[in-house]
């Protein structure tokens, strides 16, 4: 029978919630499910708000009776703030984080390079902003409460796993006995260590790094801007790599590489944290440091995914599908990525506006995704962490030149999650116009925000559907679009058309929503030259189509294609 | 690209010589590696730094 913790997990900072176990009426009883979500972190829970926007009932498994011990992901991505707003949680992190900008490596005591990421008035969030994952996790937990298309059920662990043709049956122990749910979909978001993925005997490729980074987050007063800090070869660590990162209320984020031949356990003995931080804490300036511990880790860098996040009737998300490395923010923001292309793909599937050809396309854009961070977060763990001594000593040749040589400081750069172009994804339009735009956001990728006339921005006014923006001048849609779209609407698949006027006031008719671009801000973002030009842009924020000319007959094409209608199976990537 | 005269480049084989004397032999593979970037920095081709870092490879 299961067992979670009913005490609250420990912390000097934050007050753990212990809720309630579900627990099945008959120990053994079978019962159904449209889809279930397995797992309760970021992931999962905003892969089940997404879903639920588009009316599917979905069933929220966690094996613990709380939310996630320690801080773990603190620093989320202006993207990942723009997935979660759709989630509806954007406004809560907003208020209660730390936001930022800049990044600093040090080398011998001088700053050698600072990372400014832009910003500009075209954004509703910060580049970066960084709160404790138990409060992120806890927003999310009241956000589903709220939702009555989930339930959440708490000390609910998954110990079998069976996809079968028309579902996946889950053998589920609770602390009342174990059940059987028989699920249309399921959607393993149950983390690093997968059990599903360990049930299934699923491996995951590519690389794990030599370099173990402990992890502890202390409370200190310390007089210093939200910013990152890296210190490469500090005296008390001579070689290694030490970053440090402001939480909201007085938490810092310290990160440093263990000594070679250094076991964690050894790396975790207090006497050993506390000497180290002590150093660290001294070589910035702080004379007698005085803190608290309120949790530490040991965490070790991996460059790995599964080939295919799409098994029948059962899909892989965030660190379930593959394992990151840290360096650039990399685990949560992928996950939320991930969440939010499967998402509506399974909820159109789920609801019969598609068929499950189009999960295909989430594994395909999904997979291409990972093995770009991959490649990346490669040239970033090979910085901080050199695994050979060849890269040991490249690494310290451009460091010490970094001191005088401009040249070699972009080297340092420490590369961000950012959100991935689908380029070559089977839902992009074949003969769309996307090559004769001189700029803006490509096919493929995701639209940009922008700021509004009225002063809100457009991604506010966008909802859980595909959208249609329609750059006119007169007062009318292109001939034909809107008996289109009342046909592409057909089965209840939402679609919604936003017209965006260069000159005139007014609601244009056959348009959810009309848009004022008179100062061209709009037009611009989406380098857009002249009326009749429109995008298609998917439920994710991706655009699938963009046309100087849109027809009916151009956008019939677009949709079939982003709807995978009469799709091959697509290869893995 | 002009080429060393046969002086000159006896004037660069003293200085690399006692260049690497006064850095030491521990710190010597450092020293090279910084003086390698800096040099595919002046080139300016990664095609012509791999083809001089393939023709240092041979006979070692």
């Amino acid at each position: 029978m299961h067992q979670p913790q009913t005490t609250p997990r420990r912390s000097i900072y934050y007050q753990y919630k212990v809720h309630p176990p579900y627990l099945p009426a008959t120990p053994g009883e079978v019962q159904r499910a449209d889809v279930v979500v397995v797992g309760a972190g970021p992931v999962g829970l905003a892969t089940a708000l997404e879903m639920a926007r588009y009316g599917v009932r979905c069933l929220v498994l966690e094996s613990e009776l709380q939310v996630s011990e320690g801080s773990r992901a603190i620093v989320f991505t202006r993207r990942s703030m723009e997935i979660l707003q759709q989630a509806g949680v954007a406004d809560r992190i907003v208020a209660a984080g730390l936001h930022w900008r800049f990044g600093n490596s040090f080398f011998r005591g001088e700053r050698v390079f600072r990372l400014e990421a832009p910003h500009d008035e075209d954004d509703r969030f910060q580049p970066l902003t960084n709160l404790q994952q138990q409060y992120l996790e806890e927003f999310l937990v009241d956000a589903v409460a709220a939702q009555p298309a989930i339930e959440l059920r708490w000390g609910n662990r998954v110990t079998a796993i069976e996809p079968h043709d028309e579902g996946v049956r889950l053998t589920v122990d609770t602390p009342a006995g174990p059940y059987t749910l028989e699920a249309g979909w399921a959607v393993a978001a149950d983390g690093a260590r997968s059990p599903i993925r360990s049930l299934l005997g699923l491996k995951l490729e590519g690389d794990s790094y030599e370099g173990r980074f402990v992890i502890a987050d202390i409370r200190i007063r310390l007089d210093l801007p939200t910013e990152r800090l890296a210190f490469f070869d500090p005296p008390w660590n001579p070689g290694n790599t030490v970053l440090m990162h402001r939480e909201p209320g007085d938490i810092w984020r310290i990160d440093f590489q263990l000594p070679a031949g250094e076991t964690p356990e050894q790396a975790l003995q207090p006497e050993s944290l506390k000497a180290r931080i002590d150093a660290q804490l001294k070589m910035i300036g702080v004379a007698d440091p005085q803190w608290e511990m309120d949790w530490c880790s040991v965490y070790s860098a991996r460059a790995m995914t599964l080939p295919s996040y799409v098994h029948g009737r059962l899909c892989f998300t965030g660190d379930a599908a593959h394992m990151l490395p840290i360096f650039g923010v990399r685990g949560a923001n992928t996950g939320w990525q991930d969440g939010q292309n499967l998402a509506w793909k399974l909820a159109f599937v789920q609801r019969g506006w598609a068929s499950p050809a189009l999960l295909d396309s989430y594994s395909h854009e999904r997979v291409t995704a990972a093995r770009e961070i991959i490649e990346e977060a490669g040239r970033s763990t090979r910085f901080m962490t050199p695994p050979t001594a060849g890269y040991r000593l490249l690494r310290d040749a451009t460091l010490s030149l970094a001191l005088r040589q401009d040249f070699v400081r972009p080297l340092l750069h420490w590369r961000t999650s950012r959100a991935h172009d689908y380029l070559d994804s089977p839902l992009n339009s074949a003969v769309d116009d996307n090559h004769l735009f001189t700029g803006g956001p490509v096919t493929g990728g995701p639209l940009r925000n922008v700021r509004l006339e009225d002063g809100g921005f457009l991604f506010d006014r966008m909802e859980a559907a595909f959208h249609l923006l329609i750059f006119i001048e007169a007062d009318t849609l292109p001939e034909g679009v809107t008996e289109q779209v009342q046909r592409l609407r057909l089965g209840g698949i939402p679609w919604r058309v936003i017209a965006v006027r260069i000159r005139g006031q007014g609601p244009v008719p056959g348009a959810d929503l009309t848009l004022s671009d008179h100062n061209g801000r709009i037009r611009q973002r989406c380098a857009v030259p002249a009326a009749g030009a429109a995008y298609l842009v998917r439920p994710d924020q991706h655009v699938c189509a963009r046309w100087l000319h849109l027809t009916p007959h151009r956008l019939q094409e677009a949709a079939e294609k982003a709807l995978a209608v009469d799709s091959n199976p697509i290869p893995s990537p | 690209m002009p080429e060393l005269s046969t002086a000159e480049l006896e004037l660069v084989y003293d200085h690399l010589a006692q260049s690497l004397d006064r850095v030491g032999p521990e710190r010597a593979p450092l020293y090279l590696t910084k003086l390698a970037l800096l040099g595919a920095q002046t080139l300016g081709s990664v095609q012509i730094f791999v083809e001089l870092s393939n023709k240092a490879m041979q006979d070692l």
